[in-house]
């Protein structure tokens, strides 16, 4: 423990009104702590620079999934074995069933949370790319209201993201019309658990007639945020999907996918590495739509 | 379990009983250094250097930290020598004028509050005169190398040159014909292979509490307990630091947390550090290490670098060879030399070699230093014979299989130091039970198959070698061991031994041997925890020497407890337990104790020549053939170890549950030695220490180990046991690296094999060069084409 826990506040109220009030009250003052799993590795290293931490993790109202006929919500406090265990998001978005499964150990999927892995806007974070191949909707809640914005449009930069504040995330809305869609998710990390991505994909299709109806592509690791990579989507989005195709369509998606893909060099691999890994991911799932 | 009442179901060497330790262990009542607090106690922390090489030039102290509060400990202070004792003097105990490598200890701290250390710690700021670096053994070797370490006179036997720790000279056979060997073999074939460092990664960081007795500023006595491997070892560096006696130097081992060589020669630096503090603090002082000053700071395993050129016949039988191994030492000395002795000797494998010239040097380099490891230098050298072999038989056209059957020892052949194998080993019937139950043939056909049309390739790869038990040559006599046992005053017998119980199962097998011996229950046998103010000097507990040699010699004072006890007339000729306790209570309270011991004596068939390396290597050797199979995928380029098999010689096996986890566990690390763990080193530093940056294997990384022994008893050790601690780490490298080139048709040579290297060498264009196997100089054009055995 390299840091003196006694320099550190943390509250915890008991509702999520009075959370939302002293997070409006000085905004920027105080920072939300969920299950734990980021702040407290950076508390234990001596590198958490927020001193004044409120918590969230007894907040019940941030920790439910509901389902309606159109939707699901999933509250932002909803741990990943949560998510894992749930008989709905297995059926209908079995891409963040995946997500969650990759997430840390068992242990960090007990405490770790939806709505911390999405705030802590970690480039290679498991749960992101299934959102954004979901198309999810947030709804930030403050004392000034709610709003509901594109997941797409939340991530700004490195670890930079929309959130004002003074707002949390209090749920996560996917829409259940991906019936049909075909699946692919593939996590490579530095192992085959506990690991931090080098490159992970969670991709989704709609063939109809040998035709990519839709496709969406998700990524981890390729940019400085969570990153749909629509340009490769675009290339592949209304071609002819069979045989004779396959192997151009392929190569298109390859060189479409080396213009949009912005890997680093890190203590985990290597740009090159990632790069080529992504589009061998990338014909991977496209030759899985083949024989699905 | 045995029944007590049933003296002829007392045997209990062969079972495997309850560990003496497990029930505390699993109760959570087991108490390590970090759970225990004595009064007053105050709490320790180390401030390092944060550069590779220089000579330090101030130090100043952030006048916002209440200094006044903190104990302060400098090399000043040392009352003694400023040296941590190994086989020389080079590495200090706090660096003074000039640091060699990153993270070196500088200055000491204490406080009574350890959540102040981390901020005071950083609150120190130290300059330097910044001096070059060298961080790899060819930096190190280079003419033009900065010296970053000369030997001194006093150690010229071990090396005269700059940066150079040690060197030996091994020369086997006829190896004043190489050169005319050479001349007229069928093939030359040459190779050169390389080893990372790898992080030891017991659960428990090294950690003490050190307490000091002064009078009139003089310092008495000092007492130190916390995880380790070898408390004598501390008691010696504790002697030259305090300049005090060795009966003034007190040290207790708690229950220790895994080891793995990492808490055999660190233990003397933490322990000398608190000991300082607790001098001048006036407070018994706790060092803990967290997880990163514990990776960034303490000793690894010595990365390496083999060059082979050997000769063979078109039969494929080695006809001479040339090794030139090197090891990356660190900044001290520490016990690298005898590191290197091991892989050198090991670097033969368990092959005839008519001759045979192994020339080894240990370089100096500007890394924290590396230390003990599990194998000691042997799964480097190893790693590059057994890769070697692969190489050789594909040049010769023959199967990696009838390459080593046409050049493995035998009963009566003679090791490369000259011994002769008295051992009735068969290693030609343990490959063939190797093949047989890894389904290798099988497997090699099947993949031969399959893989062309997949983008997974399979592959299956084997390693052959053997392991040597015990300190080598002389080491034994030099170490001069001593193990007493004592009836307790309820008479039960206590064995008494500084060997130590750091997970591998060190209190259980010395029980059993004397339960054995003893003709009592498991369950009656007691062992003392290592306190040296109780315990004699039985050896550090390295070297795969504790079954073998410690057992003996357990096994030979429960001899001598039984003969005492039945020439008193007490014990009758066929006893039971309760007779023994009779007759032991009947002995006390006629004689008040009873302590029998038992000293190490040379097996006389035992010869070693320490000058030119040759003679009786070890007592005995632990033979094996490992078996692994991996799967490459081409779309991640990451090698995943899919099934591994290990079948061993290890003469009679004590505890069948203890020595299968122990080849389990050493096939593990050996996995994540082959493919996973990577130090990254950045000027000295090492970037990753911590442990979601450093990989080791988890569950989910490793295949189904199984585990297979075969028991020759051998006369040396209790019961016929040999060593089986440091064997499973040498096979699992070059097997998977083995299995990797079936599986590609990639020779890689370096371990750790990353997916990223994998993915470079797979994907390099034809015209940025080859580093493909073919180094091969055909001596003769008539030789015949390569045949491709399956």
């Amino acid at each position: 423990m390299r840091s003196n826990a006694s320099h550190y506040d943390l509250i915890a109220p008991a509702t999520l009104d009075a959370v939302l009030e002293i997070l409006a009250a000085e905004p920027g003052h105080y920072t939300p702590i969920a299950g734990g799993t980021e702040i407290m590795v950076a508390l234990g290293a001596g590198r958490l620079a927020q001193k004044n931490l409120v918590s969230i993790n007894q907040i019940k109202e941030l920790r439910f999934i509901e389902t309606t006929p159109s939707q699901l919500i999933i509250g932002s406090g909803t741990t990943f074995t949560d998510i894992r265990n749930s008989a709905i998001i297995q059926s209908d978005f079995p891409l963040l069933t995946q997500a969650a499964s990759w997430t840390g150990s068992i242990a960090n999927q007990n405490r770790g949370t939806l709505g911390g892995n999405i705030v802590n806007g970690s480039p290679a974070a498991d749960s992101p790319p299934a959102l954004l191949a979901y198309e999810a909707t947030l709804t930030l809640i403050s004392t000034r209201g709610t709003r509901q914005m594109p997941y797409a449009d939340f991530h700004l930069g490195y670890k930079k993201t929309a959130l004002a504040p003074d707002e949390l995330i209090q749920s996560i809305t996917l829409k259940r019309i991906f019936t049909g869609y075909i699946p692919y998710a593939r996590k490579v990390g530095t192992r085959n658990a506990q690991a931090i991505s080098k490159v992970a994909i969670a991709a989704l299709a709609l063939i109809q007639d040998d035709t990519l109806e839709d496709i969406r592509i998700g990524a981890a690791s390729l940019r400085d945020r969570p990153s749909r990579l629509t340009a490769t989507e675009r290339t592949l989005r209304g071609q002819t999907i069979t045989q004779d195709t396959i192997v151009t369509l392929i190569s298109q998606a390859r060189a479409t996918l080396t213009t949009e893909a912005h890997p680093i060099d890190d203590i985990r691999s290597t740009a090159k590495y990632r790069a080529a890994v992504a589009a061998n991911l990338l014909e991977e799932f496209l030759h899985s739509l083949m024989n699905p | 379990m045995p029944d007590p009442t049933q003296p002829a179901s007392l045997s209990t060497v062969g079972t495997s009983p309850i560990r003496k330790e497990g029930t505390a262990k699993v109760l959570g009542q087991a108490r390590y250094v970090d759970d225990l607090h004595l009064p007053g106690m105050w709490f320790g922390a180390t401030v390092r250097s944060t550069i590779a090489r220089g000579r330090i030039t101030s130090i100043q102290f952030d006048p916002a930290i209440p200094w006044h509060e903190f104990t302060i400990v400098t090399a000043a202070d040392i009352p003694g020598e400023n040296t941590i004792v190994h086989l020389t003097k080079d590495h200090l105990c706090l660096a003074s004028e000039f640091v060699n490598h990153p993270n070196e200890p500088i200055l000491l701290l204490a406080h009574p509050d350890r959540a102040l250390l981390p901020a005071a710690v950083a609150a120190v700021t130290i300059t330097y005169e910044e001096l070059p670096g060298v961080f790899t053994i060819e930096e190190s070797e280079a003419p033009d190398a900065p010296t970053i370490w000369e030997p001194a006179a006093a150690d010229h036997h071990h090396a005269t040159a700059k940066n150079t720790f040690k060197t030996y000279l091994m020369e086997s056979g006829a190896a004043a014909d190489l050169d005319h060997i050479f001349a007229t073999a069928d093939h030359i074939i040459e190779g050169e292979y390389h080893t990372g460092a790898q992080e030891q990664l017991y659960i428990e960081n090294n950690g003490v509490i050190a307490e000091c007795v002064t009078f009139d500023g003089i310092v008495k006595s000092v007492t130190v307990r916390g995880a380790m491997q070898c408390p004598y070892y501390l008691v010696h560096a504790l002697e030259l630091v305090f300049n005090l006696p060795e009966e003034k130097c007190r040290v207790i081992q708690t229950e220790t947390g895994g080891a793995f060589g990492g808490k055999e020669d660190f233990p003397s630096v933490i322990g000398s550090h608190a000991a300082l503090l607790a001098m001048k603090s006036g407070h018994p002082v706790k060092i803990c290490y967290d997880r990163a000053e514990d990776m960034a700071s303490t000793t690894k395993r010595h990365p390496s670098r083999s060059r082979h050129r050997t000769a063979v016949s078109k039969e494929g039988k080695i006809l001479g060879g040339e090794i030139e191994f090197a090891l990356d030492g660190g900044a001290y000395v520490t016990l690298t030399p005898v590191v290197l002795s091991r892989g050198t000797i090991h670097a033969a494998g368990p092959y005839h070699w008519p001759a045979l010239r192994i020339r080894a040097k240990a370089m100096a380099t500007n890394l924290p230093p590396h230390g003990a490891f599990r194998g000691f230098g042997a799964p480097q050298s190893i790693f590059a014979t057994e890769r070697h072999m692969d190489k050789i038989a594909k040049v010769v056209g023959l199967s990696p299989e009838e390459l080593r059957r046409r050049n493995l020892l035998a009963l009566g052949g003679r090791t490369a130091t000259g011994q002769v194998i008295t051992d009735t080993v068969d290693m030609q019937h343990l490959l063939t039970r190797a093949l047989a139950e890894s389904n290798y043939h099988a497997k090699r056909a099947e993949f031969a198959r399959t893989n062309p049309t997949s983008a997974i390739k399979r592959g299956i790869g084997f390693a052959t070698f053997f392991h040597g038990a015990g300190f080598t040559g002389s080491g034994e006599r030099r170490l001069n061991s001593l193990v007493k046992i004592e009836l307790t005053p309820e008479g039960r017998p206590q064995i008494l031994v500084a060997s130590t119980e750091f997970g591998q199962g060190t209190n259980t097998i010395l029980c059993q041997v004397a339960a054995e011996t003893l003709h009592l229950p498991y369950e009656d046998i007691l062992i003392a925890q290592p306190d040296t103010a109780r315990v004699p000097n039985s050896g550090p507990t390295v070297a795969s020497r504790t079954a073998m040699i410690v057992g003996k010699l357990v096994e030979t004072a429960a001899q001598k407890l039984c003969v005492i006890l039945t020439n008193s007339d007490g014990l009758p000729p066929s006893y039971s337990p309760a007779d023994f306790r009779t007759a032991a209570l009947a002995y006390l309270a006629q004689h008040g104790t009873l302590v029998v011991e038992a000293r190490y004596q040379s097996p006389g068939d035992i010869f070693w020549d320490d000058e030119n390396y040759r003679g009786e290597a070890y007592p005995a050797y632990a033979w094996a053939v490992y078996v692994a199979e991996v799967a490459v995928d081409t779309t991640t380029y990451s090698a995943t170890c899919t099934d591994f098999y290990a079948l061993q010689e290890v003469g009679k096996v004590l505890h069948p549950v203890l020595a299968k986890g122990q080849i389990e566990g050493g096939v593990a690390q050996g996995i994540g030695y082959a493919l996973y763990e990577k130090c990254v080193w950045q000027k000295g530093h090492m970037a990753n220490n911590q442990m979601t940056n450093y990989i080791m294997p988890t569950s989910a990384d490793l295949p189904p180990i199984h585990v297979a022994f075969e028991e020759i008893p051998s006369i040396h050790g209790p019961f016929g046991a040999k060593g089986i601690g440091e064997l499973p780490m040498d096979g699992p490298a070059p097997a998977i690296l083995n299995a990797i080139e079936e599986a590609t048709g990639i020779a890689f040579t370096e371990i750790p094999l990353l997916p990223e290297d994998i993915f470079e060498r797979m994907t390099r264009t034809p015209d940025a060069g080859t580093e493909d196997l073919n180094p091969t100089i055909d001596r003769d054009t008539r030789v015949e084409p390569e045949v491709v055995t399956s």
